[in-house]
C-alpha cells in the first residue's frame, strides 16, 4: 500500500503508557505476506480487522500438527514454523483446518534449504506466447516443466495472517511447553498478528470499489495496480518527441528483466532469477560503448530492462503496447531482433543454452535470421565456452520475448543456463540470494574490500557479457574487425553484484546517483516490483538505481555546471528531447583531489511499466497482466499473555456482585437515612 | 483481558460509587454541584502536586532508579498532604456558600446541612481519584493480553479495581470525618485522617505483594466506615432502631 510503505519498518508504539508496556512486547521487523488480486483471483494472506490472537506453539515435525490442529484444548493456535517445516503440505493442513489456527509465523531462516520455490510449475503460463492457438502442444508446460520444484504456495489463499519473524521462542519455552501430553497451565503466551487487507475478490471488484470513492463520505481506496517503470538506452539516442514507426529503422533489441518476487512482501532478491540477468546486460551495454563511436554498426542496439516480469509481464507487455500504439519511440516493425538474458548464473561447467520459439521458426525469414544469430554466437565459442542450440522442438522459457511475439513474429533468441528445467532451485523466493549464486568473499575483508574483490561468480558473468556484448555487435552490422576488442569488464560486473546482493550502500553506488537520492539506497536490497506511481521520479530505488547504472556505463561525462544540467535546452549543443541529462554525486578519489559531483548525458530513459489493463479499463482482462496489491492500515505483530476463561469469569463474577450488592445496601441505607443518622440539632444521648 | 475483565474491573471500582450516586446525590441539583466542585478540587491538587514531582524527576538524573524511586515517594507524600490541604481549603469554600445559600434561601436555615456536605465533598474526591486511577488501567484491560510478560501478577486488574474501590470510600469517609472535626474544631481528626491516607497511600507502595496491602487498606476502610457513621449522626441506638422497626414491620405485617 502506498500510504502504509514507509511505515513498514518503524515499530507502530501508539501505546505507550506503562500499563501497556506491562502486556505487550512489539515484535520488530515483521515482514507480512500480503493479499495480490488478478483478474480471476486473490491470492496471499488476510487477518481479521482486529488482529488475530493466538497461543503460540512450535512445530517440532509435521505430525506435531496434531496438537494445534485437533487435539490442543486451547485453540486458536498460533503456529511458529522454522523454514524446513515451510512446505506445501504442512500449509495445506493447516489451511485446511483453519478455523483452530489464528496464524502461522515462519522464523526468519539463517541458511537455505536445499531447495524451496514457491512459485507455480509454470511461470506465466497463461500471458505467454504459447496457448491454445499457438504451439497448443508447448502450452501450459506440457513439454518442459521449467520450475519443477515449485510448490505453488505463493498462489495460494490463506484467510489467516502469515508473518516472518525473527526467532523469539523464549515465551513459549517459559509457558505453553507441553510436558508429556498434557496441557499447559494459563497463563499462556500467545501472539496476536494484525494484516488485514482491504481488498477482495479480484481486481475488477477492487477498481470497481476504487471508482466509487468519489461519492462515499470516507474516501479510501482499496488497492493498487502493480507496476513501476522500464528503463530503456540505446547505442544512438532517439528523439523522445518522435514517437511510433521510424522509416528506414532497424533496431536489435537487448532484453533483461528486474524483478522478482517472494511468499512474503518486499523480501526478495531474484540473484539467479533476474540479477544475473540484467546484470550480464549492463556489463555489456558498457563493452559496447567505445566500439561503438569508434565504428559504430548499422542498426541501432536498444537495451531494455522489464520490471514487473514475475506477474505476467507487466513491463514488456507494456512496450509491445506502447509499440503497436504507436506510443513508443520505435514500433514493432522496427525491431530486427530481439536477444534476452535469462538466468545465466549457474552454468554447468561452461554450458550456454540458446532457447529459441519453435513456433515462430516455421517461417523461413524468422528461422533465418535466428539461424543467423545463433551462427554469430557459435563463431564466438572461447575454447572454454559451449554455445547449444536448443531449437529442435522446446518452447521458449518464461520471457519477456514471448510478449513480443505474442504481437508479432520476431526472431529472437533466449540466453539461460538451464537446457529445460531451471538449474535455480529457489526460484522467485526469499533464498534466492548471493548464496544461491555462489558469491564468496574471503573472510575479514571490510565492505570496500569486497566491493572490489573479483569473485568467480563476477568472472563467470563477465565471460557471457563478452559473449551477449560481441553478438549483438554482430547482429547489429557491426565491423567484423572489431569484434575481438569488445570485452566486458569485471570488475564493472563484481561491483554490481556486490551492490545488488551483498550491500547497495557502497562509494561507487553512491557516486553514481544524485544528491537528493543519497539515501534511496537501503539495505537489504528489495526487488519485489511494488505499486505503480505516476512519475519517474517516484520509481522504485531498483530501477532509478539501474537508470543511473546505464547511464554511467553508456553515457558520457559532460563538463556541464548543475544549473546547466537542469536546463541544457540553452546550450546550443544539447538537446534534452535526445538525451537525459542527470546530475550525479561523483567520487571522492582517495588521493584528496575532489572530483566531485558532474553532469552525465546518456539516452537513457525510463517508460512507464503499468499493464496495459488499467489504461484500457479491462479489468478482467485475460490478454494482459491484471495484477493488483491490496491497501491496508497498518501490520504489526505483538506477543503477550492471556488469562484463563476461569479468571476473567470470576473477575466478571465479582464485579456484578459487587454492584449489586452496592446497589441494594446504598438503597437500603437511603431510604432509612432519617432513621440512621438522626439529624445533629438532637443531643446524642437522649434515650428513646 | 478482554471485555468480561473489563466490566468485571469497572463494575467492582465504580459500583458503589455508581450507586451512591444515583440514590443520593442524582436528584438534588445542588448536591450534583457540590460534587462536581469537590472533584475539581481534587484534579487541582492532583495537578499541582504533580507539577512538582515532574519538575523534581526531570531536575534529577533519570537513570539513578533509586532517586526516582525516592522521588515518587516523595510525590506521592506530597501529593496526599497537598489533597488534605485542599480539603480543608473546600471546606472553607462550602462554609462560606453555606451562609450565602442561607441568606437567599426563603426557610431560615440553608438547604444542605454542613454533614451532607462533607458526604457529597468527599465522595467527589473519592470518584475524581478513583477515575485517575483506575480509567487508564481499564482501557488496557479490553486487549486481548494480561499482564504477567514481564513478572508482573496476573492478578494486577482485580486488585487495581478493588484498591481503587477501597480508596473511593475512604474519601468519602475521610470527608465525614474531617468536615466534622473542623466543625467542632477538633484538629487531632484533621490530623488522624491525614496520617491514615499518608498510612493507606504507603501501604500501596507496597505492590505487587498484594497481600501486604488489600486487606490492610480494607481493615482500615472499615474502621474509618465505623467512625463517619458514630461522626456523622448515627449511633447503636439507631441501629437498633432499625433492627426493631424491621421486626416490628415483619411482626405487622405476618
Amino acid at each position: 500500500s502506498v500510504t502504509t510503505r514507509d511505515l513498514k519498518k518503524i515499530t507502530l508504539d501508539v501505546n505507550s503508557n506503562s500499563v501497556a508496556q506491562k502486556i505487550y512486547v512489539e515484535v520488530n521487523n515483521t515482514v507480512p505476506c500480503v493479499r495480490l488480486l488478478n483478474a480471476t483471483h486473490q491470492i496471499g494472506c488476510q487477518s481479521s480487522i482486529s488482529g488475530d490472537t493466538g497461543v503460540i506453539h512450535v512445530l517440532e515435525s509435521e505430525a506435531d500438527l496434531e496438537w494445534p490442529l485437533t487435539k490442543g484444548p486451547n485453540p486458536p493456535y498460533m503456529i511458529l514454523l522454522e523454514s524446513h517445516l515451510f512446505t506445501r503440505s504442512i500449509m495445506m493442513k493447516i489451511k485446511k483446518e483453519s478455523s483452530r489456527i489464528a496464524g502461522v509465523t515462519v522464523v526468519v531462516p539463517n541458511t537455505s534449504p536445499s531447495e524451496f520455490s514457491p512459485h507455480t510449475t509454470c511461470p506465466n503460463e497463461n500471458t505467454g506466447v504459447y496457448s491454445d492457438t499457438y504451439g497448443p502442444h508447448l502450452a501450459h508446460c506440457n513439454t518442459t516443466v521449467w520450475n519443477p520444484l515449485g510448490n505453488g504456495l505463493s498462489y495460494e489463499e490463506f484467510d489467516f495472517p502469515v508473518f516472518s519473524l525473527k526467532e523469539d521462542k523464549q515465551c513459549y519455552y517459559d509457558h505453553n511447553r507441553v510436558v508429556n501430553g498434557s496441557a499447559p497451565q494459563y497463563p499462556l503466551c500467545a501472539m496476536q498478528l494484525f494484516s488485514h487487507m482491504f481488498a477482495v475478490t479480484d481486481t475488477a471488484t477492487c477498481m470497481r470499489r476504487n471508482d466509487v470513492i468519489n461519492f462515499s463520505i470516507n474516501p479510501e481506496m482499496v488497492c493498487d495496480p502493480l507496476g513501476d517503470f522500464n528503463v530503456w538506452g540505446s547505442i544512438r539516442p532517439y528523439n523522445r518527441s518522435q514517437l511510433g514507426h521510424r522509416d528506414n529503422e532497424s533496431v536489435v533489441m537487448a532484453a533483461a528483466r528486474l524483478d522478482s518476487r517472494a511468499f512474503f512482501w518486499d523480501v526478495s532478491t531474484g540473484a539467479e532469477g533476474s540479477i544475473s540477468g540484467f546484470v550480464t546486460l549492463l556489463a555489456a551495454a558498457h563493452a559496447l560503448r567505445d566500439v561503438t563511436q569508434v565504428a559504430p554498426p548499422t542498426h541501432n542496439i536498444l537495451f531494455a530492462f522489464f520490471q514487473g516480469e514475475a506477474f505476467d509481464y507487466i513491463g514488456s507487455s507494456r512496450m509491445v503496447y506502447d509499440m503497436q500504439n504507436g506510443k513508443f519511440v520505435i514500433d514493432l516493425d522496427n525491431v530486427h531482433s530481439l536477444l534476452e538474458i535469462g538466468q545465466v548464473g549457474l552454468r554447468n561447467g561452461s554450458d550456454l543454452f540458446l532457447h529459441s520459439d519453435p513456433v515462430s521458426r516455421m517461417n523461413d525469414t524468422v528461422n533465418d535470421q535466428v539461424r543467423e544469430h545463433e551462427r554469430y554466437r557459435c563463431s564466438l565459442i572461447h575454447r572454454h565456452h559451449r554455445l547449444v542450440d536448443n531449437f529442435q522442438s522446446s518452447p521458449l522459457p518464461p520471457s519477456s520475448l514471448q510478449r513480443f511475439l505474442r504481437a508479432q513474429n520476431i526472431p529472437g533468441i533466449v540466453l539461460a543456463d538451464h537446457r529445460a528445467a531451471f538449474n535455480n532451485k529457489y526460484y522467485e523466493s526469499y533464498y534466492d540470494n548471493a548464496d544461491n549464486l555462489n558469491l564468496r568473499y574471503p573472510p575479514n575483508m571490510t565492505a570496500e574490500e569486497q566491493l572490489e574483490f573479483l569473485t568467480d561468480t563476477a568472472m563467470a558473468l563477465t565471460e557471457v557479457a563478452t559473449v551477449v556484448a560481441r553478438a549483438l555487435y554482430k547482429q547489429a552490422g557491426g565491423d567484423g574487425t572489431q569484434v575481438d576488442n569488445i570485452k566486458a569488464d569485471s570488475k564493472t560486473v563484481t561491483q554490481m553484484l556486490f551492490g545488488f546482493l551483498v550491500q547497495a550502500n557502497n562509494s561507487w553506488f553512491q557516486a553514481l546517483i544524485p544528491p537528493e537520492l543519497k539515501d534511496m539506497l537501503s539495505d537489504p536490497p528489495d526487488f519485489y516490483v511494488g505499486v505503480a506511481s505516476s512519475s519517474p521520479a517516484k520509481a522504485k530505488p531498483l530501477t532509478r538505481l539501474v537508470q543511473f547504472l546505464l547511464a554511467n556505463l553508456t553515457g558520457t561525462a559532460t563538463n556541464l555546471t548543475q544549473d546547466q544540467c537542469q536546463k541544457p535546452d540553452d546550450l546550443p549543443d544539447e538537446s534534452v528531447q535526445m538525451y537525459s541529462y542527470l546530475w550525479v554525486q561523483g567520487t571522492v578519489p582517495h588521493n584528496g583531489t575532489e572530483k566531485g559531483p558532474f553532469c552525465v548525458r546518456a539516452s537513457v530513459r525510463l517508460s512507464q511499466a503499468l499493464s496495459p489493463a488499467f489504461d484500457l479499463g479491462e479489468y478482467a482482462s485475460r490478454n494482459y497482466s491484471t495484477w493488483t496489491e491490496s491497501r491496508w492500515k497498518f501490520i504489526k505483530a505483538r506477543i503477550f499473555l492471556v488469562a484463563s476463561r476461569d479468571l476473567e469469569m470470576l473477575t466478571l463474577g465479582v464485579g456484578v456482585a459487587v454492584l449489586f450488592s452496592s446497589l441494594l445496601v446504598t438503597y437500603f441505607i437511603s431510604t432509612k437515612a432519617d432513621v440512621l443518622f438522626s439529624s445533629a440539632r438532637e443531643p446524642a444521648s437522649a434515650a428513646y | 483481558m478482554t471485555a468480561a475483565v473489563f466490566f468485571g474491573c469497572a463494575f467492582i471500582a465504580f459500583g458503589p460509587a455508581f450507586s451512591l450516586f444515583i440514590f443520593t446525590i442524582a436528584k438534588d441539583p445542588l448536591r450534583v454541584i457540590i460534587l462536581i466542585a469537590g472533584a475539581f478540587f481534587w484534579l487541582v491538587s492532583l495537578l499541582l502536586s504533580s507539577l512538582v514531582w515532574f519538575i523534581a524527576m526531570k531536575a534529577t538524573n533519570a537513570q539513578d532508579l533509586n532517586l526516582q524511586k525516592g522521588l515518587l515517594i516523595f510525590g506521592c507524600m506530597f501529593s496526599v498532604i497537598l489533597q488534605e490541604v485542599f480539603r480543608f481549603g473546600y471546606y472553607r469554600l462550602l462554609r462560606k456558600a453555606n451562609e450565602g445559600l442561607a441568606a437567599i434561601s426563603e426557610e431560615e436555615s440553608s438547604p444542605i446541612s454542613v454533614r451532607e456536605m462533607a458526604y457529597v465533598a468527599g465522595l467527589g474526591f473519592g470518584i475524581m481519584s478513583g477515575a485517575f486511577s483506575m480509567i487508564n488501567t481499564l482501557s488496557d484491560s479490553l486487549g486481548p493480553g494480561t499482564v504477567g510478560m514481564f513478572g508482573d501478577s496476573q492478578y494486577y486488574f482485580i486488585t487495581s479495581a478493588l484498591m481503587t474501590l477501597a480508596l473511593t470510600l475512604l474519601h468519602t469517609f475521610w470527608g465525614v470525618v474531617f468536615f466534622d472535626g473542623c466543625e467542632r474544631k477538633r484538629w487531632w481528626v484533621i490530623v488522624a485522617v491525614l496520617c491514615l491516607h499518608l498510612v493507606v497511600s504507603g501501604l500501596s507502595l507496597l505492590n505487587p505483594l498484594y497481600v501486604g496491602s488489600v486487606p490492610p487498606v480494607y481493615v482500615i476502610m472499615l474502621l474509618m466506615a465505623v467512625w463517619a457513621f458514630f461522626s456523622s449522626g448515627g449511633s447503636l441506638h439507631n441501629l437498633s432502631l432499625l433492627w426493631t422497626c424491621r421486626k416490628s414491620n415483619a411482626e405487622t405485617s405476618s
